[in-house]
C-alpha cells in the first residue's frame, strides 16, 4: 500500500497534512493571533507590495546572503586545506574556530556594527563570519578523513606533491565540500536576522522584527514561509550540484 | 634450477625498522635479510603483526627503514618509484574515475596519454577481463571486480616488481580462486617479479616460487622454502602428493610461530 503511492502523492499528502494543521491552529482562539489563515497570509503579498517593499526585502536578503556566502566559501577552502596540511596552523587556529561557531551570531552583532557601521557591509559581514567558521571546519575534517591508501596508491603510481593534491585531495573532499554548502547556505540564512538587526534599510528578516513591533501577524507569517522557500531553493540547487559533480560517490540513502 | 642464476632484482640487507607508539617503541622488523630475483614469484606467510605488511612498505618506498638498506636494481631505495607497483588489500580505487580512468591513472602520470593511454588501459582491462565495465565506477563494482582493477591498474603502470599485500584477503573463497589462477596467468604473461603476501597457506605455496615464512615479533625471516612445483599451476595442484608434502611442512612452520604469539 505504501509503496503503491508515487512521490508526488506523498508530496501533496504532506501539504495536505501541513495546511490542515495550520488551519486548526486559525481556528484555535489561543493561537489564531499568531497562526492568521492562509487566506490572510495571501492577501499581505498584495499589502507588502502596496507598500513596495515586498521585492526589495527579498532581493535585499538574497544579496546579503549569497555575497556573505560567496565571501565565506572562498575564504573557508584555502584555511581548510592549509589547516589540514600544517599541523601548528591546525592547533593554531581550530579550537577558535570551533570557539566561534558556538557563539550566536546575534551575539556579536553590536560589535560588527561598531566597527562597519550599518547598512550592508556588516550584513555581510555577520553572514560571512558564520558560513565561513562552519563551512572551514567542515572541510577540513573531509580533507583530515581522506582514506590515506589513496594517497599512497597515487604515489606508488608516480604521484608528487602537487599530483597528489590535484588528482587526489581535491577529488576526494569534493563531496565534504557540497556538505559545507549545505551546512553554509542554511547558516547563511538562520543568522539573516542577525545579519539584518545591522539597521538595515530592507530585507527579510529586518521587516519580520519591524512588523512584530506593530503586531501584522499575516505578513510576517508569510515572510517566514518565503524565508523557508528560500532554503528549500537552496537544497535543491546543492543537490543538482551534487549529483553533478559527485555521483560517482557510494549511495548513502539518508 | 633457472632462479639461482637469475639476477638479484631486491635486495633486502638487515633492514630494522622500530616504530615509536604511545606504549613505547616497536621493533617490527629487526635484521631482514633477502633476495628477490628478478621475475620471481615470491610469497611472504607468517603470524599477524610480524612485520610483513612493514617490509613491503618499504620495498615500496612508502616507508623508511631504521637501519639497513633495500636496493632495486643495485640503487637505493629512497621512496616511492614506478618501477615498484603496489597492489592494497582495500583495494584503493579512486572512487570518481572509471575503471578506465583508474587504470589510466599511473599512465597519465608518466605522461601518457591520449590514444596510448586509451590502448594500454584497454589491454589491461581487456587481461583482467572487464572489458565490459570500462566506463563503470568503482561503487558499481564486486570486491572481486575491484581488486582486478587494482591489479590492472598496477600492470598499465608497468612496473619491474609487484608488490601485493593480502590483494585477496577480503575475497569469499571462489573468487579468490579465480583471481589466483588469472595471477599466474599474468605473471606468465607479463614477467615481472612479485612480492606477495598472504595469511593463507595454500596460497603463498600455489603461487610462489618461494615461500618466505616470518616469524613472530620482532619480524625475521625464519626459512625460505622452495617450492619445486612446476607451472602452469592450477586448483588440481592442490590435490597433488607434492603440494601437500609443502603444505604440510610450511603449515607446521608457521604454526610454531602462531604458538609463540599466542605465548
Ligand atoms: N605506523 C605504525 N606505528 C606504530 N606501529 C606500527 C605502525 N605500523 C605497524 N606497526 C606495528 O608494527 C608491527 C608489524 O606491523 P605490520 O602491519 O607490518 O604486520 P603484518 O605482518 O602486516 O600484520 P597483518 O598480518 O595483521 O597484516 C605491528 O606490531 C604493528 O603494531
Ligand atoms: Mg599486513
Amino acid at each position: 500500500m505504501v509503496e503503491r503511492i508515487p512521490n508526488g502523492g506523498w508530496l501533496a499528502l504532506s501539504l495536505l497534512a501541513a495546511l490542515l494543521f495550520w488551519t486548526i491552529l486559525s481556528l484555535i482562539p489561543s493561537t489564531s493571533r499568531s497562526f492568521p489563515n492562509i487566506f490572510l497570509v495571501t492577501e499581505s503579498i498584495g499589502t507588502m507590495m502596496q507598500r513596495g517593499v515586498f521585492w526589495k526585502d527579498i532581493t535585499s536578503s538574497l544579496i546579503s546572503v549569497t555575497s556573505g556566502f560567496s565571501i565565506g566559501f572562498i575564504l573557508s577552502l584555502p584555511v581548510a586545506i592549509v589547516m589540514a596540511w600544517y599541523k601548528p596552523v591546525r592547533f593554531i587556529i581550530e579550537p577558535w574556530i570551533q570557539f566561534i561557531r558556538n557563539i550566536p551570531p546575534l551575539a556579536y552583532v553590536p560589535l560588527v556594527v561598531i566597527s562597519a557601521g550599518v547598512g550592508r557591509t556588516p550584513q555581510i559581514i555577520v553572514i560571512t563570519i558564520a558560513t565561513f567558521l562552519i563551512m572551514s571546519i567542515t572541510i577540513y575534517q573531509g580533507i583530515k578523513n581522506i582514506d590515506p591508501t589513496l594517497i599512497k596508491a597515487a604515489k606508488v603510481l608516480g604521484a608528487r606533491d602537487r599530483d597528489i593534491f590535484m588528482k587526489v585531495v581535491a577529488p576526494a573532499s569534493l563531496p565534504f565540500i557540497i556538505t559545507a554548502i549545505r551546512l553554509g547556505t542554511a547558516v547563511g540564512l538562520t543568522s539573516l536576522i542577525a545579519a539584518e538587526s545591522t539597521g538595515a534599510q530592507a530585507g527579510l528578516g529586518m521587516r519580520i522584527r519591524a512588523l512584530s513591533n506593530t503586531f501584522e501577524s499575516s505578513p510576517m507569517l508569510l515572510y517566514i514561509i518565503i524565508i523557508g522557500i528560500i532554503g528549500l531553493i537552496f537544497e535543491r540547487l546543492v543537490k543538482l550540484l551534487e549529483r553533478r559533480l559527485t555521483g560517482w560517490q557510494e549511495k548513502r540513502d539518508v | 634450477m633457472a632462479g639461482e642464476t637469475r639476477r638479484v632484482k631486491v635486495k633486502i640487507d638487515q633492514v630494522k625498522k622500530v616504530f615509536d607508539s604511545r606504549n613505547g617503541e616497536v621493533v617490527a622488523l629487526n635484521g631482514v635479510d633477502l633476495d628477490i630475483h628478478e621475475n620471481e614469484f615470491v610469497t611472504v606467510v607468517g603470524p599477524s603483526g610480524c612485520g610483513k605488511s612493514t617490509l613491503l612498505n618499504i620495498i615500496a618506498g612508502l616507508e623508511k627503514p631504521t637501519s639497513g638498506v633495500v636496493r632495486c636494481d643495485g640503487k637505493e631505495i629512497t621512496g616511492t618509484g614506478t618501477e615498484r607497483g603496489v597492489v592494497f588489500q582495500q583495494y584503493a580505487l579512486f572512487p570518481w574515475l572509471t575503471v578506465k580512468g583508474n587504470v589510466q591513472f599511473g599512465l597519465n602520470l608518466q605522461g601518457i596519454k591520449g590514444k596510448k593511454a586509451d590502448e594500454i588501459a584497454n589491454k589491461y582491462i581487456k587481461l583482467v577481463d572487464l572489458q565490459d565495465f570500462v566506463n563503470h565506477y568503482p561503487k558499481e563494482l564486486s570486491g572481486g571486480m575491484k581488486q582486478r582493477v587494482a591489479i590492472a591498474r598496477a600492470y598499465a603502470a608497468n612496473p619491474s616488481v609487484l608488490l601485493m599485500d593480502e590483494p585477496f584477503g577480503a575475497l569469499d573463497a571462489q573468487t579468490r580462486t579465480q583471481l589466483q589462477e588469472e595471477l599466474l596467468h599474468t605473471w606468465d604473461s607479463e614477467q615481472k617479479t612479485c612480492f606477495f603476501i598472504t595469511h593463507d597457506v595454500e596460497e603463498a605455496i600455489l603461487l610462489g616460487q618461494k615461500v618466505v615464512i616470518m616469524s613472530a615479533r620482532p619480524g625475521r625471516i625464519k626459512e625460505v622454502v622452495d617450492v619445486k612445483i612446476s607451472y602452469p599451476r592450477n586448483q588440481e595442484t592442490r590435490m597433488t602428493q607434492e603440494f601437500l608434502d609443502v603444505k604440510n611442512y610450511v603449515w607446521g612452520q608457521v604454526y610454531q610461530e602462531y604458538l609463540a604469539v599466542r605465548k
